[in-house]
């Protein structure tokens, strides 16, 4: 067991409203005063983080999120139970924060670093890494309202990450930045890890998620609802996310004996009866595909009741959860109309299998137009998995095949 | 809260020179314009009041006794009335890194009081080149300034804190402030000398805690007098009151701060 660097017990906050001022006044000086109301932000949170862990808080807007942050950092403090951290808690910012427009790069950090709790000597002394890594050069000793997004950006993590933390928070501020400053920054962010830091994601990115972390928390109304792996807890989310529209929504989830977790929500109005991967010539079922295979995806879906319009949704995810490929009926215009109770609605994806080797898995879903968030019937998260294997095509890497060829030629010196 | 403000005081020494530096980015003048806002007001009154309105002032029968006088209860209030104005919504405009990065508190009065006494010593330089303009040649007495100076800002600092923690709760408390400030900037003898007043309004100045501290410039400034300190008591006990209580305030209302930003 690795030891806890952030041990967050029963937290709760409380943002209590006071019939009046003089009554919250009073409270400061010992009065007994009862708020009038209290809202909890956050309640009865607990978790630990481990060295090492990454871990993401996930939810909606206004679950609790930032307030949780909020205590974690210690801006905020708790109205019950307590947060204890071994060690620094370094937060990459949002753009700007703590920085003074007028200064240069270099004051800044100074500046910004001083608010950090750095000493001037310390800051001395780490200034030529954090100068190399935000690569600013000349910019580096120019005002910062001169900068761009993008350059800030590079500042605040560059000074942020400029001595390796116990815990890290980083809060939706790497996709800030060009992408060649994104890896490098991400690449810092899994040097941590390995050597010990312990990160704190909040995202609404779902494929950073998978990405980067080993373990999600879902928080919703300031309760922590799931904690666990990320495939699980982010396709709970999702159908969580659907179940807010759709009242009657039903959600059930299970881990299969191949590691995918199987999630399936919606009204089942209209369910699938069938969804296998077939070869689209022999029409039997495939588990393992070779590169280049022919393939067809057919669901067969049978209406329970009448419902005035259906579509189809496929999507196609890779191991970590990333999305390969998706698209529906609306978008290609073959949306399905008036269907009536115990009708049969039988559709076909052929598609060449042009993926790399590797896991991959299909989700189907049955709704009534672009989004599932109008009408959910059906959602399956990962209900066909398959395997792809290089049968026989020259070796390559990555998730996808390219019909591609060298063209050389060896040009001998005269 | 003392040791904590030690180890943040190159973040304060750093934010200083920001608010300095900030307010006059990018103007030709720079620095200059907080000196020239009181000198430039200071003329105004000075033109309209004893030019227009033929003001003359008790005591000195010098042409340039009324700009010198005005100069120096200027100089006063300016001290007073930039430190109270700014604490009162230092928390309010700091409010998004406060919410984000844990630092202690304190600093933010100590950056508005840092800068309130390197722009108030920058209007000292100033005034004393325009008294020698006038041809007065400051005296021994100017010494006596740095006490006015302390008890000034002392006394700003207290109620500014105070009334800055109260504002972020209720932002009345901010606007209501500017107006007070202005009515008792009138209350103040600064562009009138004490004589004036009439005896039935003479308990208004007898009351008025600022009056002495703004006699300890015209004496030092004006007549090279060093102060009489016994009216100053009641500032001082004043000054520590506020002081003290304002610090406990914010001791107080420090974890519901950020919760109402």
């Amino acid at each position: 067991m690795k030891p806890v660097v952030l041990h967050v017990e029963d937290v709760g906050k409380c943002y209590a409203a006071y019939s009046s001022n003089m009554a919250r006044f009073a409270s400061w000086f010992g009065a007994k005063v009862r708020p009038v109301s209290e809202s909890w932000a956050v309640r009865d949170v607990g978790f630990t983080l481990n060295r090492g862990e990454a871990l993401a808080l996930i939810g909606q807007n206004g679950a609790g999120k930032s307030t949780l942050l909020k205590l974690i950092t210690g801006t905020v403090r708790p109205t019950t139970g307590r947060i204890s951290v071994a060690g620094r808690i370094s937060a990459i910012l949002e753009l700007g924060l703590g920085f003074n427009p007028e200064f240069t790069g270099r004051q800044n950090v100074y500046q910004a670093g001083g608010l950090m709790g750095f000493s001037q000597e310390e800051l001395t002394r780490l200034m030529p890494e954090i100068e190399a890594f935000a690569e600013l050069d000349e910019y580096f000793d120019e005002p910062l309202r001169v900068y761009s997004s993008g350059m800030q950006a590079r500042l605040a993590f560059s000074l942020a990450t400029a001595v390796r933390p116990e815990v890290l928070i980083v809060d939706e501020v790497l996709s800030v930045g060009d992408s060649y400053f994104q890896h490098k920054s991400f690449d810092r962010i899994r040097r941590f890890k390995e050597e010990g830091t312990a990160i704190l994601f909040v995202t609404h990115s779902m494929g950073d998620v998978r990405a980067l972390c080993e373990r999600v928390i879902l928080l919703d109304q300031g309760k922590v609802l799931r904690d666990g792996a990320p495939d699980e807890v982010v396709d709970y989310y999702n159908a969580l996310i659907a179940e807010k529209d759709n009242a009657r929504l039903t959600v059930e989830q299970r881990r299969e004996s191949n590691g995918w977790q199987y999630t399936r929500s919606g009204t089942f109005e209209i369910t699938a009866k069938k969804f296998e991967l077939l070869d689209a010539e022999t029409r039997k079922p495939v588990a393992t595909a070779r590169v280049g295979q022919k393939l067809a995806l057919r669901l067969v879906a049978m209406a329970e009741s009448d419902i005035p319009q259906l579509v189809l949704g496929v999507m196609l995810r890779d191991r970590t959860g990333h999305i390969v490929w998706g698209t529906n009926t609306w978008h290609t215009e073959q949306i399905q109309r008036e269907i009536r109770k115990g009708d049969e609605v039988e559709f076909t994806l052929s598609f060449t299998c042009s993926l790399g080797p590797g896991s991959y898995s299909f989700s189907p879903a049955l709704t009534s137009s672009d989004t599932h968030l109008v009408n959910n019937y059906e959602w399956q998260d990962n209900a066909v998995v398959f395997d792809v294997l290089n049968a026989d095509r020259t070796f390559f890497v990555g998730s996808s095949w390219l019909d591609a060829k060298f063209t050389v030629d060896h040009r001998v010196e005269a | 809260m003392l040791s904590a403000l030690w180890r943040y005081r190159y973040f304060v020494m750093a934010s200083i020179v920001g608010e300095l530096r900030g307010r006059f980015a990018r103007s030709r003048l720079g620095l200059l314009w907080s000196i020239l806002h009181p000198l430039a007001q200071a003329a105004i009154f000075a033109l309209v009041l004893a030019e227009v309105l033929g003001a003359k002032l008790g005591g000195i029968d010098d042409k340039a006794a009324y700009p010198m006088y005005l100069l120096a209860g200027m100089a006063a209030w300016t001290l007073f009335s930039e430190i109270v104005s700014r604490s009162m919504t230092v928390f309010i405009e700091y409010s998004a890194t406060l919410k984000k990065i844990a630092f202690p508190r304190i600093c933010l009065p100590v950056i508005v009081w840092g800068s309130a006494l390197v722009n108030h010593a920058l209007l000292l330089v100033a005034i004393a080149v325009v008294f020698l303009f006038l041809g007065k040649v400051p005296g021994v007495a100017w010494l006596a300034l740095p006490l006015g100076i302390l008890l000034i800002s002392v006394f700003a600092f207290g109620l500014g804190m105070l009334l800055g923690v109260f504002n972020v709760f209720v932002r009345d408390i901010g606007q209501a402030v500017g107006v007070v400030l202005q009515l008792w900037f009138w209350l103040t003898p600064i562009v009138y000398p004490v004589s004036v007043v009439p005896d039935h309004l003479r308990w208004v100045i007898n009351l008025n805690p600022m009056v002495p501290l703004v006699e300890i410039y015209h004496e030092a400034m004006v007549f090279d007098r060093w102060p009489d300190f016994a009216p100053l008591i009641v500032p001082v006990i004043l000054s520590v009151v506020l002081l003290v209580l304002s610090f406990m305030v914010f001791k107080r209302a420090s974890p519901e701060l950020v919760d109402a930003l």
